[in-house]
């Protein structure tokens, strides 16, 4: 992976100082949004002191399953992600997007002018600044810019938290998305036990860092917070091959796989909704008691959901095999014909807050074993790793 | 893309009202709704290319995409059928009322591809009303173009759109050929399904033909079979589709068929690009 290109060294801010970081930036006027504890999750929400980060705590995660527990250290970092995703600030799951009202023989039609805030990111994991470069492609990267989007966007501040471990349901590394964070943000931290090493990568960045106790990062620092995220690495089991993905996938829109999945797959929509690139949604109108003042509210949608493809001449998708094949064959093949990318970052998400286990990597692998690629077959006979 | 001429603001979910100056009715359950937007510098940029649609609004209602069946001076037609709830409540305005109106969206029609070249229009019901806006466009330059033959189906003899325009299309020389499902007592017209209208059809030259086809999925499957066996090009056949079409710029999901976007890739597609994607049920 490649390293990041920072413009000045690395340095050492102790735990002792991390208030003043949180200090600066709400002076700076940020609202800083960060992991807290709720309901036994780790989700994101608004951080005024550090002792609302879930110091010493981590998850453990499965498919189907999501745990949290008492580290044996005082990590402020120690876990992975949770149910939440950074979507929800930049792409509200309630937006407003129209408003009208009624006039003599019709209505006097507007859009409410975007509210954006100055929001301070802190703790952006490398798949979640994957995540936000995929959701910049959906909202501003077409002909159409969603203007709330935008420029939310544009009064950002990003904290990276570089990971030092992994759950079972991670597999960044198969989607070249992490564990480390390479571009896209601001301030780049990396834990130790007595501190952070902090890359500054912005202009921004280093204009909240400059008055901060820190001091340059000592090579034995350095080397450390090296091994500490080697550690993440190491423990990523989960993989999926990409090669060919696309291709593969759509070749084989009619395979027995899909019926299989459908077996099993509730069509909660939960994937989606934990999902931190899902953008489907649909706009609702909202009306006072009068009728007379009406507001367009765009809410998230899903494509598990069986009205979201209904037309006059009935519902396109019909059955969950239909609708599962959709978000994965979305999610992992038409994303690149759509946005030049995949969608999924290998976060795991959908993973972990499947209700019945269902795994995307799995359910890849099992399209990809029974349908022989052209290569495999030419070194076929056990030959291959 | 068409989108020259579009209302564009920053904000692609402003709509702009727009005052219902005159209904047409064409068939039971079917008119044409005749609109002006309001605001004059408004309704001066609009342009809009045959094909494209436009989100039509009626607050607490709801929105709807509906092609534009044609534009004279600043008045935007279309023609609806009853449908949903958004069709029921435009049904139900007089003129003088107003909704809101943003676009045009999508595709259009490959109309700068027919130059001297012969033009087939298949259409299926209300599936007329998206292409008429080609005849006119041919009509008003017909020297540019070569034949032009519009083959119309509907279940009923009632059912057929636009039959007050047969007569003037026809002696401006478009072949205008009908049939219908089901004939009713005074039908002297043929009777079967609108594909039996293109076998019967003698095309001259199907290599500098291009055919463009609207209406139900299953009607523009056997329409471009017949189309190929007539030995038009692939990709001189052109389609328009419908999908579920929630904010028209490729935001919410909801038009999604394979890699396309209906709404901002669509609803006008080449056959060749379409034809894999066609046939995956529940897709």
């Amino acid at each position: 992976m490649a390293q990041p290109a920072l413009s000045m060294n690395p340095v050492f801010l102790s735990k002792d100082a991390f208030q003043s970081l949180l200090d600066g930036l709400h002076t700076a006027g940020y609202t800083v949004l960060g992991p807290t504890l709720s309901q036994n999750a780790i989700v994101y929400d608004e951080i005024r002191r550090i002792e609302e980060l879930p110091r010493g705590w981590t998850d453990s995660q499965e498919p189907g399953k999501y745990r949290l527990h008492k580290r044996d250290d005082d990590a402020y970092f120690g876990f992975v992600v949770g149910p939440h995703s950074w979507k929800k600030y930049l792409f509200p799951p309630v937006t407003t997007v129209g408003s009208s009202t009624r006039v003599e023989l019709g209505w006097k039609l507007d859009t409410p002018k975007p509210q954006p805030r100055k929001l301070a990111f802190l703790g952006v994991r490398a798949c979640e600044l994957a995540a936000l470069a995929v959701q910049d492609r959906v909202f501003t990267g077409g002909p159409y810019v969603d203007p709330h989007y935008q420029t939310q966007r544009e009064n950002l501040l990003l904290i990276a938290v570089n990971c030092t471990q992994a759950a079972s349901t991670c597999f960044c590394t198969s989607m070249n998305t992490g564990p480390r964070c390479t571009s896209g943000f601001d301030l780049g931290l990396t834990e130790l036990d007595d501190g952070f090493v902090l890359e500054v990568a912005t202009p921004l960045g280093e204009s909240l860092i400059s008055p901060l106790k820190t001091t340059p990062a000592l090579p034995e620092q350095l080397t450390r917070a090296e091994q500490a995220r080697a550690g993440a690495v190491k423990q990523i089991s989960k993989s999926m091959e990409t090669d060919g993905i696309r291709d593969l996938l759509l070749n084989n829109l009619n395979h027995p796989r899909w019926k299989e999945v459908a077996q099993r797959c509730l069509s909660c929509a939960n994937c989606t909704m934990v999902c931190p690139t899902c953008f489907c949604s649909t706009v609702t109108e909202v009306v006072d008691l009068q009728g007379d003042q009406v507001d367009r509210v765009r809410r998230w949608d899903s494509c598990f959901n069986i009205d979201f493809s209904y037309t006059n001449g009935g519902t396109v998708r019909k059955t969950i095999h239909d609708r599962y094949r959709q978000w994965m064959t979305h999610k992992l093949a038409t994303w690149h014909d759509q946005f030049g990318s995949s969608g999924c970052v290998g976060c795991g998400r959908c993973i972990t807050w499947c209700p019945v286990g269902i795994d995307i990597t799995v359910e890849a692998a099992a399209i990809r074993q029974s349908i022989p690629l052209p290569m495999a077959e030419e070194t076929s006979e056990g030959t291959q790793p | 893309m068409n989108s020259a001429g579009a209302l564009r603001t920053a904000d692609p979910w402003l709509s702009f009202s727009a005052r219902l100056v005159n209904i047409v009715e064409e068939i039971p359950g079917v008119a044409t709704y005749e609109f002006e937007l309001e605001v004059l510098s408004v309704a001066g940029s609009y342009r809009y290319a045959p094909g494209q649609f436009n989100m039509l609004y009626l607050p607490g209602v709801g929105e709807a995409a509906i092609s534009l069946s044609g534009m004279n001076g600043l008045v935007l037609h279309h023609t609806i059928r009853e449908a949903g709830n958004v069709t029921h409540a435009i049904a139900q305005m007089k003129p003088g009322m107003s909704l809101g109106l943003r676009g045009p969206f999508g595709s259009s029609w490959p109309i700068d591809d027919c130059l001297e070249k012969d033009i087939i229009l298949v259409a299926g019901g209300i599936g007329l009303a998206p292409v008429r806006p080609i005849i006119q466009a041919v009509l008003k330059e017909p020297a540019k173009y070569g034949k032009l033959i519009v083959l119309h189906g509907a279940r009923t003899p009632n059912g057929l759109l636009y039959t007050r325009e047969y007569n003037d299309w026809r002696t401006q020389g478009v072949q205008v050929e009908v049939i219908v499902d089901r004939a009713d007592t005074l039908w002297l017209g043929q009777v079967g399904v609108i594909t039996q209208l293109l076998e019967r059809l003698p095309i001259a030259r199907p290599d500098e033909t291009i055919m463009m086809t609207c209406g139900p999925e299953i009607m523009m499957h056997f329409v471009t079979k017949t189309a190929l066996a007539h030995g038009i090009p692939e990709h001189h056949i052109w389609l328009s589709l419908e999908r579920h079409m929630n904010c028209a710029i490729g935001h919410c999901g909801h038009c999604q068929l394979g890699p396309a976007f209906v709404c901002k890739d669509g609803p006008v597609f080449r056959y060749d690009r379409m034809e894999p994607l066609l046939t995956v049920e529940g897709l």
